[in-house]
């Protein structure tokens, strides 16, 4: 198998190159780990606070690849039925009384547990499929203990094993991405398995180009201011820090509201848009002197 | 200087950093030791950056560890050796004379201005070679090999950097500058001087580990994890670093709860809603129902020492406390250093809780004579207050390092709120062997309440999940 599947990328530039191709600029951390998850053919398990482009990622990498991107999102409570596989037992039961008198009971036996019957979730579809694929395991954290026993299977060996048909073996590995927001430690088990990226707000100069590719209208002296208050405000205690989702809002806020400098005005009118907590918006003013 | 070549090559070489990363608390399997081998294979050795992620991408399982990652990995790769040579020279008094240590500073501080990271590194590379030998050739004492010592502190006095801030800001300002453009600038500025002394420690870090081993360097020189730093010996920003943990920590305590208690609750049978059930199908019991247990909301009297060096910890505390607030249902705080004064005000909900330490030093009533803890008073005085506050309902925490400068450990009060209390906790920041020494109640104070040790964050955290109800 490993042998018949050609990797994605050829070097880390080269990653770097196409996932900027598609308007994803990757750190050399995120890089590095992708052309390595493809390499190694492991999973790539991204941990990091909320709007740093950990979902983005996984986007960025099947269309970069032209893969199709096959996403599982997790919550509370999701079981087996959701992520795996889940027979149609409302098409079983007609099938069963469809054939009613004029077939034996092995054959029926036989024929309601096969493929026609079977409904695929998104962890079965993405080991099903032949063309190249990017499994997107969206907020780990957020789904049960008990489901992370079910993906070991899937992430060690790609494949999934049906008592009643037999085991489903990937013909072509799926480039598997894991999310988590650290709401609580997922197992050793899990973890061991994957190649491990922490996913951190980029420096200034990536963060600066982020947000001209996102929003290109923006003048680049504004850009540059903002995306350096944006860093004083991480550095301070605060208990919501703004991701570059909030520096790319602030931008787009800025533009709408057609100013073109940064000044304290400008600031302490927009800075609702940045931080969401409204102690965190009294303190920012306090300590940067706005009033 | 030595430099070892390694025994086994590069998978000896990696075998032995797996080993450092593990004397330092993180923990590597074998199997993550042979993806890192695969690693190594996959990458282009000699571009550095993409080495470290490879690497940190194969060994490093948790966000926090990546600090020491670095600094070991910096050890066992380093970036040079010896005087590497840049682009940056350290101005001097002619070809050869000591070192211009005014047009050094200058160049410093236009380096800081513009804020390159890779000349600012070149500028701490040439700087620790130029002046961080501390007891260099002919300058006194030295050590039986007559090599110099590294020392960032010499390199770093002689330079201070601090002392920049105001030339920088004074070259950078412009005529309209608004207060709010000048306070984002003083805080970039800082926070670069703050890089470049991180700079200069790495840098003579380096160059020690050339000279004395890096086994003997690793073993002193890298900084711990900020769940395994020890609340008594943590200076200002390492506690600061801590307390940005508090909520993740909280987060996964409340998960962890979820968990015990969904457990918990499983195969109770409730007779009387399942019989009562039964009557819909004919009085048989097809479908038993289990009886949900209510978690406990307890109400929560702390009373913590806020004195000196135990601040850290009980602030560090309280935050936890704070951030796992709806698992009580009523929270009073009462701080003391010879006596008690009530500062639940002080932790509303939404309060603004960074600086909250010294707000209780200054608005609370706390002192009575010279400002030493005094233990026997506080609890003395907290009873006489407010005694009222602890009911059969409320589980009573108290955070010390029970050190009453030999008066009174006052048992007798605390005697009677334990006997009144549901239940009673003690949490204690020093290591358990140093307890009851000096002037240390602590054996006599855990004879009456059962005390915990909570050195570090982890171990906090761990007792602090044991006494969540379930």
């Amino acid at each position: 198998m490993k042998a018949t599947q050609s990797p994605l990328f050829g070097s880390v530039d080269e990653v770097t190159e196409r996932l900027a191709s598609v308007g994803y600029l990757a750190s050399t951390a995120v890089a590095t780990t992708v052309y390595l998850a493809d390499r190694l053919g492991k999973p790539l398990l991204v941990e990091g606070p909320a709007g740093v482009g950990k979902t983005e990622l996984a986007k960025a990498v099947a269309a970069s690849t032209e893969s199709g991107l096959v996403r599982l999102q997790c919550y509370e409570g999701i079981d087996e039925a959701r992520a795996l596989y889940e027979w149609n037992h409302a098409k079983q039961l007609l099938r069963i009384t469809a054939g009613q008198g004029n077939e034996d009971w092995d054959a029926t036996r036989d024929d309601v547990f096969s493929e026609e019957f079977l409904l695929p979730r998104p962890l079965l579809t993405a080991i099903r499929r032949e063309d190249p694929t990017v499994l997107l395991i969206d907020e780990m954290d957020k789904a049960d203990v008990e489901v992370e026993g079910l993906l070991l299977e899937v992430l060690s060996d790609y494949q999934v094993s049906i008592p009643e048909m037999g085991t489903v073996t990937a013909t072509r590995k799926p480039f598997a991405l894991l999310t988590s927001n650290s709401t609580r430690e997922l197992s050793e088990a899990l973890k061991r398995r994957c190649l491990f990226l922490h996913l951190d707000f980029p420096d200034p100069d990536l963060e600066r180009r982020i947000v001209l590719t996102r929003v290109p209208e923006l003048p680049e002296s504004l850009v540059d201011s903002l995306v350096r208050t944006v860093r004083v405000l991480r550095a301070m205690e605060l208990r919501k820090v703004p991701s570059v989702a909030e520096t790319i809002d602030w931008g787009r806020t800025l533009l709408a509201l057609g100013m073109d400098t940064l000044d304290d005005e400008a600031v302490r009118a927009t800075l609702g848009v940045v931080l969401k907590h409204h102690s965190d918006q009294t303190k920012a003013t306090a300590e940067l002197r706005l009033n | 200087m030595t430099v070892e070549a390694p025994e086994h090559g590069i998978p000896g070489h990696l075998v032995a950093f797996v080993g450092a990363l593990r004397t330092h608390g993180v923990a590597v399997g074998p199997g993550e030791t042979v993806d890192a081998a695969e690693v190594i294979t996959a990458l282009d050795l000699l571009r550095r950056t993409e080495f470290r992620e490879g690497l940190a991408a194969a060994l490093l399982r948790r966000s926090g560890q990546r600090q020491v990652f670095d600094t070991l990995f910096d050890l066992y790769f380093p970036p040079a050796l010896g005087a590497a040579t840049g682009s940056i020279e350290v101005p001097r008094d002619g070809e050869g004379g000591p070192v211009d240590v005014d047009r050094l500073r200058d160049l410093l501080a236009d380096l800081l201005r513009d804020g390159d990271e890779e000349r600012l590194r070149e500028l701490a590379r040439a700087a620790v070679d130029a002046l961080g030998t501390a007891g260099a050739t002919g300058t006194g004492v030295q050590g039986m090999n007559t090599q110099p010592s590294w020392s960032a502190y010499q390199a770093l006095r002689l330079m201070s950097p601090e002392t920049l801030l105001a030339q920088i800001m004074a070259a950078l300002s412009q005529p309209g500058d608004d207060a709010f453009t000048d306070e984002v600038r003083r805080r970039e500025i800082r926070d670069r001087i703050a890089r470049f002394r991180q700079l200069v420690q790495d840098e003579v870090r380096r160059r020690t580990a050339e000279q004395r081993g890096r086994d003997q360097v690793a073993k002193t020189a890298v900084p711990k994890q900020a769940e395994q730093v020890e609340f008594l010996s943590a200076y200002a920003e390492q506690l600061a670093q801590l307390r940005r943990t508090v909520h993740p920590l909280a987060r996964r305590l409340a998960a962890r709860l979820a968990v015990r208690r969904k457990h918990a609750k499983r195969g109770q049978l409730d007779m009387r809603r399942t019989l009562r059930r039964s009557m819909s199908t004919g009085g048989v019991p097809m479908k038993p129902a289990y009886r949900t247990r209510r978690p406990g909301r307890p109400e929560l009297v702390i009373l913590c020492d806020v004195s000196g060096s135990v601040a850290g910890f009980s602030h560090f505390t309280l935050l936890l406390v704070q951030a796992l607030r709806e698992q009580f249902s009523k929270v009073r705080v009462f701080a003391f250093v010879e006596k008690t004064d009530e500062v639940t005000h002080l932790f509303e909900p939404g309060a603004e809780l960074s600086g909250v330490m010294q707000r209780v030093l200054r608005e609370a009533d706390l002192t009575a004579f010279d400002g030493h803890s005094d233990y026997g008073h506080a609890l003395g005085s907290f009873a006489e207050h407010w005694g009222e506050a602890i009911t059969s309902k409320t589980s009573l925490l108290i955070l010390g390092d029970a050190r009453t400068n030999y008066r009174d450990p006052n048992l007798t009060a605390l005697r009677r709120m334990i006997g009144v209390a549901r239940h009673a906790h003690w949490l204690n920041p020093e290591p358990r062997r140093q307890w009851g020494t000096g002037d240390s109640a602590a054996t006599r104070y855990a004879d009456v309440i059962p005390m915990h040790e909570c050195r570090t964050a982890g171990q906090l955290a761990d007792v602090v999940e044991a006494l969540l109800p379930v």
